[in-house]
């Protein structure tokens, strides 16, 4: 009885919190109000997850994406509890239970270092792992490090499906922990973090197709879904083709739809129909979003880490000017060395004009400089709306990190032209 | 990996498959970047795990790693021994893991010890915790000056009596051992540089990396114009909880509620 009335006490406790937290414009409040709940009682996770269907979805780029995407998969099956904003920790997670009470089903996005604690509370059904490289280095994660919690998480629940990338080397050597896996073929565009073999370092070897294995014995297992970039389709290996129509741009989102109708899938919803929900989502907590700001026309990406600047600079339009945001807070990492891993000289042959780059940011000097090197023509300006004013008019592609894009956004929303 | 060419200098990155995972690639960058702008023709060479590597090269630049791919690393050093190459290059640039490799030893966490190349009298073994964060150094060459970059390792590295020092850190761990009686950041030996600073080291320092050229070429190296590097490096110094006189606490401690 007194666990009862403590989780009670917790709950109502968090939710006012949250509400006091938005009403004080201090931020969406999912996280301060799940830290109040988590603290007053440390079981309230695993009490607000008792008999729900759980998906956990976890890895390093496109977790809100992939999150945001099946949630609409497994609204086809009825309300779907989801920490939408990308609180994607413990107390994130109790936040969105505790937001939706009566809906059965449930998609966490967790951050890749707490799946172990989340997935301890709530005895997920399925977790969704995408892909693992290299992020915020300077909390002391090396991916091979982060690939090796996971696994230990995943160990402990043999009940649950693990939905994995069979094309990421590093998730393969994760979720082969796993007793339960559904591989999905669902692309890679980076390798620069497992050349090395994830099991003994050696080199690893392509061949055909997207396959790739090692001399330890490490190899890409069969895929039972391929994404099908071809004609936009995730095929299973019976022959079955489901389209993929999305709002959203890249092949890594092909990928990300086809994870999340494969985790639906286990979850009960057919993919044929949910396929058709998949086109409503077209931003997702603000990334991809289009804002016109007197006479600009931005779009808002976000990129984090190496892998996220890869997949996103091929998307840029060739006609667009660029604002590139770069911050270096703790929800960043600190370090900054990794922009030089990004492949900032393709930019050079980009057809714009010699002003069409801005680096901007906390940290756009740290940028500024990588673009120097990299011969991309910029000028460097650190308050990203007064770089906006260096900008021709027309559309202007904006890519930022972390704290940079959601700092941005929040200004775009607010403050005026 | 092609040969060496007739290019005035050809730097070679070794391994940064496996020891790329700090984006100290980057220094080579900067290297080449700089000489072509003073008019010497260069050609970057990358020697991955897969790959022999070339024994001719100017400079070579070593990067640092995760804590699992040393002893891989260390096996193709060996292999192909690479400790003759090193020792006639006419610059060698080591940073965190490459500068480990270049010692005696390093001793993992588990008590197992990898042999280095032994370039360097230099030893490694495991410090209490990792060390994470900003350092500010001030080198032991005049002309270098004071050094900025970001650290993060766990490795303690103890310099030999006769191994100079690049810098004494004034912020920051760096080899997390003294030297003479004062803490000490690197080393310096000849045509050796090594550190344990990241950023990338060369393009937060551009005096380091102009003393590699000046090495590598054997010619001045007057300033280059790169409009960031100013504020950059005031930034860097400026910030620098040292020069306000409070402690530094490392960044690793603490974790943010929400990551992205």
């Amino acid at each position: 009885m007194v666990a009862e009335q403590r989780f009670w006490v917790a709950r109502h406790a968090g939710k006012l919190t949250s509400t006091l937290s938005r009403r004080l414009g201090r931020g969406e409040g999912a996280v301060i109000g799940g830290r109040v709940a988590l603290a007053l009682d440390p079981g309230a996770l695993r009490r607000l997850a008792r008999e729900r269907r759980i998906a956990l979805v976890s890895g390093t780029n496109g977790k809100t994406t992939t999150s945001h995407l099946l949630a609409a998969v497994l609204r086809t099956l009825g309300p779907v509890a989801h920490n939408a904003t990308g609180a994607n920790m413990p107390d994130g997670a109790l936040a969105a239970l505790a937001d939706a009470p009566d809906a059965q089903l449930a998609v966490l996005e967790v951050d890749e270092l707490h799946v172990a604690t989340v997935a301890g509370a709530v005895d997920p059904r399925v977790v969704v792992l995408g892909n693992l490289s290299r992020d915020q280095l300077d909390r002391g994660n090396e991916v091979r490090a982060v690939a090796a919690a996971l696994a230990q998480a995943l160990r402990h629940h043999p009940d649950t499906w693990v939905v994995a990338n069979a094309d990421d080397p590093m998730v393969v050597w994760a979720a082969r922990a796993a007793a339960r896996t559904v591989w999905v073929s669902a692309g890679s565009g980076w390798s620069g973090d497992t050349a090395g073999c994830p099991r003994c370092g050696e080199p690893l070897r392509l061949t055909l197709g997207r396959a790739w294995g090692c001399r330890c014995g490490l190899v890409r297992p069969r895929p039972q879904w391929s994404v099908r970039r071809e004609d936009c389709a995730l095929t299973d290996d019976e022959g079955l083709s489901v389209p993929l129509s999305l709002h959203l741009p890249g092949a890594f989102n092909l990928g990300n739809a086809a994870l999340a109708l494969v985790a639906g899938a286990v979850l009960g919803a057919d993919p044929l129909v949910a396929a058709a929900g998949l086109a409503n989502v077209s931003n997702v907590g603000d990334r991809y979003r289009k804002v016109r700001r007197g006479r600009h026309e931005l779009r808002l990406l976000m990129a984090k880490n190496p892998a996220g600047w890869a997949e996103t600079l091929p998307l840029l339009e060739p006609d667009a000017s660029l604002l590139l945001v770069i911050n270096a807070r703790e929800a960043d990492g600190r370090d900054t060395s990794w922009l030089w891993d990004v492949p900032f000289e393709q930019l050079t042959s980009r057809p714009g004009v010699a002003t069409d780059v801005v680096a901007a940011g906390e940290r756009a000097h740290d940028l500024g400089l990588r673009l120097d090197y990299g011969h991309v023509r910029h000028t460097t300006v650190t308050d990203p709306v007064d770089a906006l004013a260096c900008l021709p008019p027309g559309k202007v592609e904006v890519v930022a990190n972390y704290t940079a894009f959601r700092t941005l956004a929040r200004r775009l929303a607010t403050e005026h032209t | 990996m092609s040969a060496p060419t007739a290019a005035d200098l050809a730097i070679a990155v070794l391994l940064p498959d496996v020891l790329g995972t700090y984006s100290d690639a980057g220094n080579a960058v900067v290297l080449a970047e700089r000489a072509r702008r003073r008019g010497v023709s260069t050609q970057l060479l990358t020697v991955t795990l897969a790959d022999a590597p070339p024994h001719g090269a100017d400079v070579y630049v070593l990067g640092g790693g995760e804590d699992a791919a040393l002893p891989a690393a260390a096996r193709w050093l060996l292999r192909h021994r690479m400790r003759d190459a090193l020792a006639e290059a006419r610059a060698v640039l080591a940073v965190c893991a490459g500068f480990q490799l270049l010692g005696s030893t390093i001793t993992d966490l588990a008590g197992r010890v990898v042999q280095g190349l032994e370039v360097l009298d230099a030893d490694t073994a495991p410090g209490r915790e990792r060390a994470v964060g900003e350092v500010v150094a001030s080198a032991t060459v005049a002309t270098i000056g004071e050094l900025t970059g970001f650290e993060n390792h766990r490795g303690h590295t103890t310099l030999g009596p006769a191994v100079q020092p690049l810098a004494v850190p004034t912020r920051g761990t760096g080899n997390g051992t003294q030297q003479h009686g004062r803490p000490s950041e690197g080393a310096l030996s000849g045509a050796i540089v090594a550190t344990y600073l990241h950023g990338p080291v060369l393009a937060r320092n551009p005096s380091l990396a102009d003393h590699l050229l000046a090495l590598a070429t054997g010619l001045d190296q007057p300033p280059l114009d790169l409009p960031d590097q100013e504020p950059l490096r005031r930034a860097y110094l400026e910030t620098s909880p040292h020069a306000r006189g409070r402690r530094w606490r490392p960044i690793g401690r603490n974790r943010s509620r929400r990551r992205g």
